[in-house]
């Protein structure tokens, strides 16, 4: 069932991210949606630990880059050397050509590296010499951003954030799961250990399950409802694109598969929400409001249809 | 195909639908017809309890003839209203015992309708139209029953309601747009108007007494002004001048189409709802001025050109302080002077006295009226039986008596004494009901009184009852008899709060009556008129009113689409279910889902928690679920919602 797969990959992962299990099953549910994921965040809250684990559970490919301000985008994508046997330039790929890409501290690099991996991660594919090499399947970039930090950086553009499915935040463990963070094991060890928990051939299963997951008139009302509103309602500046709405279902979906159930419902848009649209929207008054917030003032606006 | 027998609850409905439709029949159906119709009824309900067989044909047959000798022996006759309820009634009981297919069943609920549209043929009271209401959902409650399959009676009830609120919209259309026909509804003269008490045209002690017993309304009056003072509200009927030693009658008079006096002085105008009685004369305040379709007797009584038949009202203005019959005929005077001689002895010697004692007429009339006081006369509902001579052994044996006798022994005292005098009779006083501000005048408020005529003055009114209990001009019935006495129920004082009742229900009944009842040809032209449609014959009316049932109908028809396409069943059970949460003081937010809802019900109320995520989930399921709502889901979700009651 892979209702029960994909419990069961929620639960790995949170043995080793403590405390974090919406934050997990949000990340879980973008990449069974097959969507990219930007977790923002101040370091040490376990960014990539998660990254790592989910790469481990799902038993994927792992590539860590880590952006620096004088990175070339060919220190993502690759480079063509002159090979002199065969006298001719030959490419070597670069990170990139990873099934699960951990782009760590993203805002850190110029806008050329930025676009380079953006692009990656549109086309899935990499264009070089002329010549087109797809990227592995599945591909999924994991990137990291420190919100905290100013200088030095260049924020991600409205339009490169829309090619991230969700944009979450980890936040502090509480006080129980960090107890039993110190108390516990080293958590590099544990994550040695980790077994891959999906045998060949399950994980395309699940997108398959993910995109079959049932979503009805009601709920696509519902979910043309908060489109609309974000678009024309006040209290939105900039709304929710074509696209917004497609990754709103998809995580949507995933989201009700990580709940054990075959059809979407207003919870499942709900629950998603503030991840997808958190990074899409802008509140009317400019107002610095988070995700949550924003996403809250969407929802409390639309009534659920019938 | 043969068709399937009946089911036992389909066998219920019917026999069910067949009491209610028979029962208000019992108390006008003969006693025998009656106890044949609970017999049979008894014995359909036997066979469906004990799953027995229906008797046989012949059997059935003979008690059919039974019942239709029955009819003939009571009624000598088939045509007509009563014989042909009576032979309804016990065919509706007959048919039953024969009755196990659906088709059967069919033709045992047309009888049922048809007996209870038979109800109206005797009243159309607000009762009986409750009861014909109540009648016709269960019988279509009955038709459901047949054609459909088992369910709770309650359900089929509400299902009947719906059914019959749907059909007001239209019941109210033909009501106000069919076109009327003058006159009751049952026209059979025969049997038409029996069953009218009232006052008579003649008076015999003890027949008024007899009257005051009855609460049935005379007639109601609604006054525009001030009401008439108490001493001053006696609604003159019929005048009798004829004694024959024990009954007074009326004369024979002549009537004109305007009064013989001239009105004068204070003026009162009221509008006079007067009950059926089937009598020619009128009642009105004294003394009435003229008004178009009235006749006015030599005697002053006011008079219609036909026999009341049907509740009638009237305008009026009445100018009590008008002097009448001043230039009496000679004729008039010599009958209000006739005594049968002998008749009466000492009643007679007493007038006789007092006339050679007395200077003048008024003299000699305050003499009797002094003389009366002095006797100690006592005023009683039932007084100790009078001897052959009335007023005689009323004056100086038993001393006690109701109006009649007062005004009875007083006019012969006055024509003893050579003063002309007469006795009427009418009704005095009246309750005023606060509810319509109605004055509300009932049979036990039948009075009688007496007119002397004096050089001058003509007819005037002396009422010998004021002398010796005056209460029971001001007060009423109740304040002037003595408190050892046997009273009317509703004439008691202490039953304050069942008076208070009355005046609700009489004030509905009234208002029943003007509204409902009183819809008559005139007032059906007068409300088309209203509405731009004047003079309408038949055929406009008729057009008008297939207009708007038309109208009715294609507003029901968008009405039920629209509603299809807004809330589905299911919506209506979900709204359903967080309305009665909301109640219970959580409300759901228009934008939560449902199992978000649950939720958080149940973190503020565990003790619903079980109850409440199962239903959220169902809903949920059915909602936004893959296989859309099936049936037997939504059912069982419908009923979990329905007996879900969160306090």
């Amino acid at each position: 069932m892979p209702q029960q797969i994909a419990n069961r990959l929620a639960e790995a992962t949170c043995r080793i991210i403590l405390g974090k299990e919406r934050a997990v099953r949000l990340a879980l549910a973008c990449v069974l949606a097959r969507g990219h994921l930007l977790i923002e965040d101040i370091p040490g809250v376990g960014k990539t630990t998660l990254a790592h684990v989910l790469a481990r559970v799902l038993g994927l490919q792992f590539q860590r880059i880590q952006f620096t301000s004088d990175m070339l985008p060919a220190d993502i994508v690759g480079v063509s050397v002159f090979d002199q046997r065969e006298g001719a330039f030959r490419f070597h790929p670069g990170p990139v050509f990873s099934q699960l890409v951990l782009a760590d501290e993203i805002n850190r690099a110029t806008p050329k590296a930025q676009s380079a991996l953006l692009e990656a991660m549109e086309e899935r594919q990499i264009s070089a010499e002329g010549r087109t090499w797809p990227l592995p399947e599945p591909f999924f970039v994991i990137a990291t951003q420190n919100p905290a930090e100013q200088i030095g950086t260049f924020a991600l553009p409205e339009s490169q954030l829309d090619r991230f499915l969700m944009r979450i935040s980890m936040g502090y463990p509480d006080p129980a799961a960090e107890r039993a963070l110190l108390a516990g094991e080293d958590r590099r060890e544990m994550l040695a250990r980790v077994q891959p928990e999906l045998q060949p051939g399950e994980l395309d299963s699940l997108f398959a399950a993910v995109r079959q997951v049932h979503a009805g008139p009601r709920l696509l009302d519902y979910l043309q409802a908060l489109l609309a509103h974000s678009r024309q309602g006040a209290g939105f500046a900039l709304g929710l694109s074509p696209r917004g709405g497609l990754a709103l279902l998809a995580a949507a979906r995933a989201w009700a598969l990580l709940a054990g159930r075959d059809h979407v419902q207003p919870e499942d848009v709900q629950a998603v929400l503030p991840a997808v649209a958190g990074h899409r929207l802008r509140a009317a008054d400019d107002a610095p409001l988070t995700a949550d917030q924003l996403a809250r003032r969407l929802i409390e606006a639309v009534a659920l249809p019938g | 195909m043969a068709e399937p027998g009946l089911r036992p609850d389909q066998a219920g409905w019917l026999i069910a639908c067949a009491v209610i439709s028979l029962a208000p029949h019992g108390q006008h159906l003969p006693p025998a017809i009656t106890a044949v119709c609970i017999l049979l009824l008894l014995w359909r309900t036997a066979i469906s309890l004990d799953k027995g067989h229906l008797p046989h044909r012949l059997l059935l047959i003979g008690v059919a003839a039974c019942v239709v000798g029955l009819v003939l022996l009571e009624y000598h006759q088939f045509f007509g209203k009563d014989p042909g309820i009576a032979v309804l009634a016990g065919l509706l009981s007959l048919k039953l015992l024969e009755t196990d297919s659906r088709r059967d069943g069919r033709a045992v609920l047309l009888l049922c309708f048809f007996m209870q549209t038979g109800l109206f043929l005797y009243q159309q009271s607000m009762l009986v139209a409750a009861l014909a209401l109540l009648g016709t959902t269960v019988a279509i409650g009955s038709l459901l029953a047949l054609q459909g399959r088992s369910a709770a009676p309650k359900a089929r009830l509400t299902a009947a309601a719906r059914l019959v609120l749907q059909g007001v919209p239209l019941m109210l259309v033909l009501f106000v747009l069919f076109p009327r026909v003058q006159g009751p509804l049952w026209g059979l003269p025969a049997d038409a108007y029996n069953r009218v008490s009232g006052l008579s045209d003649s008076m015999t002690p003890g027949d008024m007494a007899r009257l005051s017993e009855s609460s049935d309304i005379a007639f109601r009056a609604a006054f525009a002004g001030e009401l008439p003072p108490p001493a001053e509200r006696y609604w003159r009927g019929p005048v009798l001048s004829r004694f024959d030693g024990r009954s007074w009658r009326t004369a024979r008079s002549s009537t004109s189409p305007r009064p013989a006096y001239a009105p004068q002085g204070v003026a009162y105008p009221y509008t006079l709802t007067l009950e059926p009685h089937n009598q020619r004369w009128l009642l009105a305040l004294d003394f009435p001025a003229e008004a178009p379709g009235l006749r006015y007797g030599s005697d002053f009584q006011l008079m219609s050109g036909d026999p009341v038949r049907s509740r009638l009202r009237l305008s009026l203005l009445s100018y009590p302080h008008t002097p009448v019959g001043i230039d009496a005929s000679p004729r008039e005077l010599r009958e209000a002077l006739a005594l049968p001689s002998g008749s009466n002895p000492r009643t007679q010697a007493l007038g006789a006295r007092i006339r050679q004692e007395a200077r003048d007429a008024d003299d000699a009339l305050q003499r009797v009226i002094a003389d009366f006081r002095h006797r100690s006369l006592s005023y009683t509902l039932d007084p100790q039986p009078l001897g052959r001579e009335d007023a005689d052994s009323f004056l100086f044996d038993t001393k006690q008596g109701f109006c009649e006798h007062f005004a009875s022994a007083f006019v012969i005292a006055m024509r003893a004494a050579g003063v002309p005098a007469r006795v009427v009779t009418g009704y005095q006083g009246g309750e005023f009901n606060p509810v319509d501000g109605t004055l509300v005048i009932r049979q036990s408020d039948a009075h009688a009184w007496a007119e002397v005529w004096l050089a001058g003055r003509g007819w005037t009114r002396v009422d010998p009852t004021a002398a010796s209990a005056p209460r029971r001009i001001d007060g009423g019935l109740a304040a002037a008899l003595p408190d050892s006495d046997r009273l009317p129920l509703l004439a008691r004082s202490s039953l304050a709060w069942l008076r208070e009742l009355r005046n609700q229900l009489d004030a509905l009944d009234n208002r029943w009556n003007q509204w409902v009842l009183g819809y008559n040809p005139a007032r059906q032209k007068a409300l088309l008129a209203d509405f731009g449609v004047v003079d309408a014959d038949w055929q406009t009316i008729t057009a008008l009113m297939a207009g708007a049932c038309t109208l009715v109908m294609a507003a029901l028809t968008a009405w039920v689409l629209r509603r299809r396409l807004s809330a589905d069943a299911l919506d209506r059970s979900w709204s359903l279910f967080c309305r009665r949460l909301a109640s219970a003081g959580l409300p759901r937010a228009a934008w939560e889902g449902p199992q978000d809802y649950a939720e958080r019900v149940a973190s503020q109320r565990p003790d619903l928690a079980d109850t409440v995520k199962r239903i959220a989930t169902d809903y949920a399921r059915l909602r936004y679920g893959r296989t859309g709502i099936e049936r037997a889901a939504l059912q069982s979700l419908k009923h979990s919602i329905k007996n879900f009651r969160p306090r």
